[in-house]
Formats: C-alpha cells, structure tokens, sequence
C-alpha cells in the first residue's frame, strides 16, 4: 500500500488533564498527519476517550496545548472543534432519540445552515430552498451508508449496530475534515465490523478524511491504521506503525500484563 | 379503506417535506379549518363560544409555546403563567400609553416584551437543568406576581388593582360579539401554529431537540447551547406571551394578577404533558382536555349525585372536581405517558394498515 | 445591634421550619428520583388531620386532658400519613418506575390535588386552630449583654428545637441505618437496585411514610402559628428555594439552606422591603437561590454532575 500523506494537521503539545485528584492523561503528545488514519489503544480506563474529549474540547486540559492547522488553541471548545472541521462519533452512541434517522443527519447540516429563525419560522424562500438542498447532501451520507431503508424511523428504535452507523453518518454530514470515532466497532458482530470498516476506508480514500480513531479490536487496528498511539494510565508508552508498535516491548508488558 | 397512501409517490424533497405528507391528512386538516372558520360561527351557541372556544383557543395557543420549550427543547418550567402575565400587562400599557396603537401591534408588542422577559429568564438555563431549573422558572412566576401586584405603574394606578380594557377594534372591525372574539382568537392561533409547526421541521426546531435528547453531542455538531436554549425560550415566551395578552383583551377585558398565578402554570404544563411533549397537534389535544374536563365535572357530577338520590353540594362539586382532576391527570401518565398525541399516532398507524395488525 | 440580632435570630427560627419543609422534599427525591410537588398538600392534610382530631377525640372518646388528646390525635394522624404513603404508593408510584423527572413531577402534581380534594372533604375547609399548648408569651433574653435585651418568641424557640431534633434523626436514619442506605440506592438508580435485591415497594413506602411524618410535624408546627388553613399548601412552594439552594440530595443541604433563606428573607424584609415595597418574601428567596445557582449549578451540597461521552 502506497499512501500519501501530508503535514501534521493536528498536533498535541503536553496534555495534562486532571479530574478531581485523578490524572486523566499525563503529558501527553502526538501529531496527526493529514489524509492518515491515527489509531489510539490502550487498556480500560487508559485515557483513550478522554484524548478524544480533548481534541474537540468537551474537557479541557489544565496543562498544554492544541495546534490545529498552525492555530494554537489552549482551550478549545466543541463549538470551535466543530467550526474547524472536526467532527466525532461516541462510544455510548449519543444520537438524538427523539428523532429520525434523517433528522439526526440533517443536525450535522447545522453549521452549513445561514438562514435565520424568522425566514424558517415562515418556510420561505432561502429557508426553504437551503432546506431542500441539505436534505439532498443528507440523502448522499445517507446512500454512502447503505441506510435508505431505515431513514425515517426514529434513531431510539433501530437495532445497536444501525445507530452506530447513524452516529457516523451524522458526523459525515458535517463534511469535516478531521474526524474522531470513538470506539466505532465496539459490541458489533463480525459483519457488521467488515460493514464499519469499509465505510471508515472508503471516507478516508474518497473524502481524504483524516481519521483519529479508538478501537479494542486489534485485529482492525492493526489493519486499517497508518500510525498508532498506546495510552496507559494516562501515560503514551508507544508511538508508530503497527509493526513498531507491535513489537514494542513496553506495550506488550502493558497489554500482558509482564513484569518489567 | 379510505386511508392509504398507496398510488402517491414523491418525486421531489420538497413533497416529502410537507407538513402532512399523506393526501387524507392534508385535506381532513383544510377541512377541520375551513369548519372552524364557516361553520362554527353558524352552529354554536354563546355560551359555548364564552365557556369553551374561546379559552380553548387562547390556552392552545399558550400550550403551543410551552411545548416549544418543555416538548421540543427539553428545559422544564413551571413559570408560564409569569409569561402570560408579562404579555398581558405589557399590551395593556402598550394600548393605554401610546394614543392609536393599532390593538393588534399592543398584543404583538405584549408578545415581544414577554419574548425579552423570557430571555432573562432563560439564562439560568445556561447552568442549571431538568428539575432544579423548574424550580428556577418558579422564580419566574413569584416574581411577575408580586410586580404586578405591588408596583402601581404597570396597573396605571388603578385603586382595585385590576385593569381592563373595552371597546376594541382591528381596521374598523368591533370585536364585541362572540363571534368576533372567536374568528379573531382563531385566526391568531392558525397562524401561530403554522408558525410553530415551520419552525420545529427546520433547522432551529433540530437544534431545540438535540439540546433536548443529548445536550453534549449537540454541541459537538456545533450548535451553540446559548443560542438554541435562548432562542427556545425566546419564541415560547412570544407564544405565551402573546395568548396571555388575548386572555386578559379578549376573553377576560378586566383582570387582576390573579388570572395568571402559579395554578395558571400548572395547568399549561398539564396541557402539554396530557397532550403529548414534542407534539404540535398535542398542545390542540391537551389544551382541549383541560378545558373541557372541569365543565364536564361540573355537569356531570350533580346528575351522578342525582342518580343515586345525593345532592352534591358546590364545595362538594369542587372538592370532587379537585379529585376527579388529579386522579385522571395521574391515570393518564400511567396509561399513556406520551400523552394523546402518542394515541392518535398509534391510532393513524393502525388505520393506514388496516385490517392487517402490522 | 440588638434589633439586628433580633431579626437575624427571628429569620434562624423560621429558617428552622423551611428546613422542616424542605427536609420533606429531599427524603422524597433522594430515595425516589421524585420531585414530590405534593408534599404541601401533605402538609395541608396531616394539619387538617391533627385540627379536626384534636377536636373529635375528646368528644368521642370523652378524654379531658389535652395533652392526651394531643397525643392520641397525633397518633392517629400519622397512622393516617402512613395510609396515604402506603395508597401512593400502592396507586401511582408502583406504575411509574423508571419514568422521567417530569412525569414524575406532574403525577404529584396530581396527587395533591387529589389529597387537597381529599382532605377538604372529610375534614372540611374552614379555618381551624391547633393547639398542642405552645407557649404563646416572648421572653427577653441576653438582658444583660444588650441594652433592652433580646426579646424572642417562646414559641419560635420550641418550634425550633423541635425542628432541630427532627431533622437530626433523619439524618442519622440516612447516614447510618441499612434501610438509609438501601434508599440512597433506589435514588441513584431504581432498576439496578431492584437487580440487587433491594425492595423498592417497600422502600418507597417507608420514605413516603417518612416524609408524611415530617409533613404532620411541619403541619402542626406551622398550624399552631398561622392556624390551619388551604393557604399551608403555599409553605411547600416556600420550601422549594431551600430546596435548590441546598442541593435536591443533601440532608445538610436542606437545613444549611433553610437558615440562609430564612435569615435572607427576615433581614430583606426589614432592611430592603421599606425602600422597594412590601410583600417581598413572596420572590426574595427564590431570586436568592436563582443568583446562587449561577455560580454552584448544584447547589450548596449536591453531587456535582461530570458528563461523560
């Protein structure tokens, strides 16, 4: 496989995030390159979750700094993450459940969208017209994602391995440029893991997305990613492909539990 | 066999983005409209009109608002009452301070100033959620009460403390007649629901309930939770406010700060809960409910009593009435939590696949 | 001074009884998840109770001491409480579980209309006194400290110490006793505490015979002050800032806040109520609590809440 990429897009300068007396993450950083897929794995409990919560600003660290694009950000915020193009899936699926699966897409429209409150309320003109052309982009997650069939059913409904493929395409409505999944394949069968991974393939070769992504199976991990990143204890112990990574003896100790 | 929707395909967005996609629905709706507008005024009486459509529309109205906030945005309040207040008294100085204010910019102006009130309200919202922040709207309504009562300027130093308003007229048209002031609520809430209805199936409506359902991962997708929760309550003041500015013109003309205490709150959150949360044609459903139900006690409980040879005292029909009320509203949120809208849907799904079960 | 300690003391024996109020509240909502908006009408019916027999019982049973009567009447009254918890639950609660705060909310709603409907047919809905002997008669204290002295309520002072002492038990009942605990669990998660064994039924009839107690006391305490009238469903709507102030969870919440809003609402009334109107009581101490949620969300003692995605 012969990939390209580009500079670092997203680089992480010494995280340090802290809850209460526990230490989340500890000193922590990496560079995402453009264009790559970026795995993060570690054990339960690692920090993988709360890098994610970082990067798009949902927790803010008490110690270092993001650089998105050459921007520093010592604070980021979700609504700033989401402004510069990064978007997310969680691992608990956070959709909307009180609404339909094309509604739940179309929230992923909503920075895209400029019209005001006043032209909605009335349904005219530019409101109208801007709605129509949402739901066309929207139809086209919703084609990408092979869920025409379920579009108009509420989100709470659908079976578990639906409502993750939902959360992405919610994420993809946001035509982001980063995008960070949360345990994408997580207590999904075999089928649906082979489902799930072409898709995030096939976003990242035909959108050039890149792809910052937390997953246990390490069968996919290993497969699909170009780099990957190894939490422990809220500490990196490991940095590189999946081979150097595999053969890292610091991480095997960590996931076998050896002594040192 | 008359509710299918076979044979009518889409073939564009927009025809399936209308308001009621199905053919039936859209014609069953003119239809409902077009008799509310002709027909009701020829067949009804005044006292149904006085007891019944008048409040029915003015409270839809008011549920309406609070369902934007409580049914689509999620954020509970137990201060509506405040809000209809707000709107009340604020056309009431509009209508009286400002010589040849047209009545109907008094009431929209009612509506804004509630709008603005709501917004100050709302800002605790921005901290705090669910149940604490009910208990924080109630400060809302304590508040509203006690101005309305002790600060003279709003009343116009009226001595009873109550005000009131006559002789109204729109372009030359006197609203006097039952008739008038129905025509002239219902008009207001036709629009009013189109309104709540566009704005709920557009992109502002999708903010409201991504706040509702999962407020975090809203703001991940970048919607500002200031702006939708404000903007919520905002546009549910405005509702609110412009209905409790028709109660006190309209259905009342003369009232004190009574008309709108905490029971008055209670009430519009029965309406949308009965009714049906996140549900336009629910505020209709609720509203009706709770309007109908105590007249109907009130009827029937002596002529039960009357049956069994028990005369029923008044307090005793109020008492009774107090108990049926409650023991119904606790029925209903067993039975069907969702409220009737959930019925009616349920009821529609049932019929499109008729005679099969599923 | 004097008069400022006056008032400040004043506000602390009120404060006490927004404690009892408040108190009622917590119990409900840490052991239930409910919101309990009927917990004035409970007080409401366990004073009409305690009113009417306190004045049926000596003449059914021809007793001539009060004080007994007081006693049986009470006794009675809260054998009454336990019923309506026992019913409550029995009727509403029980096909309720795991339903939203709001529905919640509003099947309590529900119930206390139905309780005031309830209670104001079989006990009537005149205005009717208690009178469990309370010292009426102020008395001047600190007479050396101060000049002119302190003067206070005796009966302040009673209601008082007997708040304190109610409110110290339940604590203690919380904190320390296995059914305390098992309640905490049913609060934080009903399925999953039913999972483990925990009864919920009875549980939940315990604290609503719990909060029903309280109820009665609050409602004889506040009776025999203001006399038992449709206006004492009011008292719980005072208790609700308390409430909030203090955190919807916490024990020490609920008292803590019950002084500052009492001493809060007895120190505006007089200091600030002359320069902007009278009648102020009605919002100070819920735009009191309001200013302090903006800065704590979760009030004084309530768990702080970590979202986590």
């Amino acid at each position: 496989m012969n990939r390209q990429f580009g500079e670092a897009i997203l680089d992480l300068k010494n995280v340090s995030l802290v809850f209460g007396g526990v230490k989340a993450l500890t000193d922590i950083s990496f560079d995402v390159r453009e264009h790559e897929i970026r795995a993060i794995i570690g054990p339960n409990g690692a920090g993988k979750s709360s890098m994610l919560n970082v990067i798009n600003g949902v927790y803010r660290p008490q110690q270092g700094e993001i650089i998105l694009r050459g921007r520093h950000f010592a604070r980021m915020n979700p609504y700033k993450a989401a402004k510069a193009g990064i978007s997310r899936t969680f691992q608990n699926i956070a959709l909307f459940k009180g609404m339909s699966v094309i509604d739940n897409i179309m929230t992923g429209r909503n920075l895209k969208i400029g019209t005001n409150l006043l032209l909605q309320a009335i349904w005219w003109g530019p409101a109208r017209r801007e709605e129509l052309a949402h739901r066309a982009k929207v139809e086209e997650v919703i084609d990408f994602l092979e869920i025409q069939h379920i579009r108009k059913t509420p989100v709470g409904r659908l079976p578990y391995g639906l409502q993750k493929r939902v959360d992405l395409g919610r994420a993809l409505a946001m035509e982001p440029s980063i995008l960070l999944l949360d345990e994408p394949m997580a207590g999904m069968n075999v089928e649906e893991k082979q489902d799930m991974c072409r898709f995030i393939l096939d976003v990242n070769d035909q959108f050039g997305t890149t792809i910052v992504l937390i997953e246990h199976d390490m069968g996919v991990v290993m497969d699909i990613s170009d780099r990957v990143v190894v939490l422990d204890y809220g500490r990196k112990i490991g940095d590189g492909t999946p081979d150097e990574v595999r053969a890292d003896p610091e991480v095997i100790s960590a996931y076998l539990g050896a002594s040192h | 066999m008359l509710y299918r929707e076979n044979g009518q395909f889409k073939t564009s967005y927009a025809a399936d983005q209308q308001i009621f996609p199905i053919a039936q629905d859209r014609w069953a709706i003119l239809a409902i409209v077009a008799f509310a507008f002709v027909g009701v005024p020829l067949l009804v009486d005044e006292y149904l009109f006085r007891a019944i459509l008048i409040p029915f529309l003015i409270l839809a109205l008011a549920a309406l608002g609070v369902n934007i906030l409580v049914g689509f945005c999620g954020q509970i309040t137990l201060g509506a009452g405040a809000f209809m207040a707000v709107g009340a008294y604020a056309a009431y100085n509009f209508h009286i301070r400002i010589e040849d204010l047209p009545l109907l910019m008094s009431l929209l102006l009612g509506g804004l100033t509630s709008a603005v009130v709501g917004i100050f309200f709302g800002i605790p919202s921005l901290r705090v959620r669910g149940l604490y922040l009910a208990v924080a709207t109630l400060a809302a309504q304590f508040f509203t009460d006690w101005v309305f009562l002790r600060v003279p300027w709003f009343t116009d130093n009226a001595a009873s403390g109550s005000v009131s308003v006559s002789n109204l007229r729109i372009m030359g048209w006197q609203i006097d007649t039952p008739v008038s002031k129905y025509l002239f609520c219902l008009a207001f809430l036709t629009i009013f629901a189109l309104l709540a209805k566009n704005m709920t199936r557009c992109a502002i409506g999708r903010q409201w309930m991504a706040i509702r359902d999962m407020d975090v991962a809203a703001e991940v997708i970048g919607i500002r939770p200031l702006f939708a929760k404000l903007s919520a309550f905002a546009v549910s003041s405005f509702f609110v406010g412009t209905a409790g500015a028709l109660w006190g013109f309209i259905h009342l003309a003369s009232w004190e700060p009574a008309a709108f205490s905490v029971d008055r709150s209670f009430q519009l959150l029965f309406m949308v809960i009965i009714g049906g949360l996140g549900s336009i044609m629910g505020s209709f459903f609720g509203a009706a409910f709770i309007v109908i139900l105590p007249i109907a006690l009130n009827q029937f409980l002596p002529a039960l009593g009357g049956l069994f040879g028990v005369s029923i005292s008044t307090a005793g029909v109020s008492h009774a009435e107090l108990i049926t009320f409650g023991a119904l509203i606790i029925f209903f949120l067993i039975k069907e939590p969702h409220g009737i809208a959930r019925l009616w849907s349920t009821g529609k799904e049932k019929l499109r696949l008729w005679p099969f079960p599923h | 001074m004097g008069f400022f300690l006056e008032t400040l003391i004043g506000g602390l024996m009120a404060g006490m009884l927004y404690s009892l109020v408040a108190l009622g509240f917590v119990l409900i909502f840490k052991a239930s998840g409910v919101f309990n908006f009927a917990q004035g009408a409970m007080v409401l019916f366990a004073a009409l109770a305690m009113a009417r027999f306190s004045a049926w019982i000596p003449e059914w049973l021809g007793i001539d001491s009060r004080f007994l009567a007081n006693t049986v009447a009470f006794l009675v009254s809260a054998a009454l409480m336990f019923v309506v918890a026992w019913l409550i639950e029995r009727l509403v609660l029980r096909y309720l579980v795991n339903q939203e705060g709001a529905t919640l909310l509003m099947a309590t709603l529900g119930i206390a209309y139905v309780l005031e409907g309830v209670g104001t047919s079989i006990f009537g809905s005149d205005i009717y006194k208690i009178d469990v002997g309370m010292p009426k008669d102020p008395v001047m204290i600190l007479e050396g400290t101060f000049e002119g002295g302190l003067l206070i309520n005796k009966e302040d002072l009673v209601a008082a110490l007997v708040a304190a002492i109610l409110v110290g038990l339940l604590a203690l009942f919380f904190q320390k006793t296995t059914t305390g605990r098992a309640l905490r669990a049913v609060a934080d998660d009903h399925q999953a505490a039913q999972s483990i064994g925990i009864p919920l039924n009875r549980i939940w009839v315990i604290v609503w015979c719990v909060a029903g107690v309280v109820a009665l006391v609050a409602g004889v305490i506040w009776g025999s002050k203001l006399g038992v009238q449709f206006s004492l469903v009011t008292v719980a709507l005072r208790g609700l800032p308390v409430v909030i102030l203090g955190g919807l969870t916490s024990i020490p919440g609920a008292i803590i806040g019950g002084l500052i809003i009492g001493v809060g609402e007895k120190l505006s009334e007089v200091y600030l109520g002359p320069m902007i109107g009278g009648g102020i009581e009605i919002w100070f101490a819920y735009q009191l609590a309001l200013l302090f949620l903006l800065f704590r969300p979760q009030g004084l003692f309530g768990e702080k809440i970590i979202d986590r995605v």
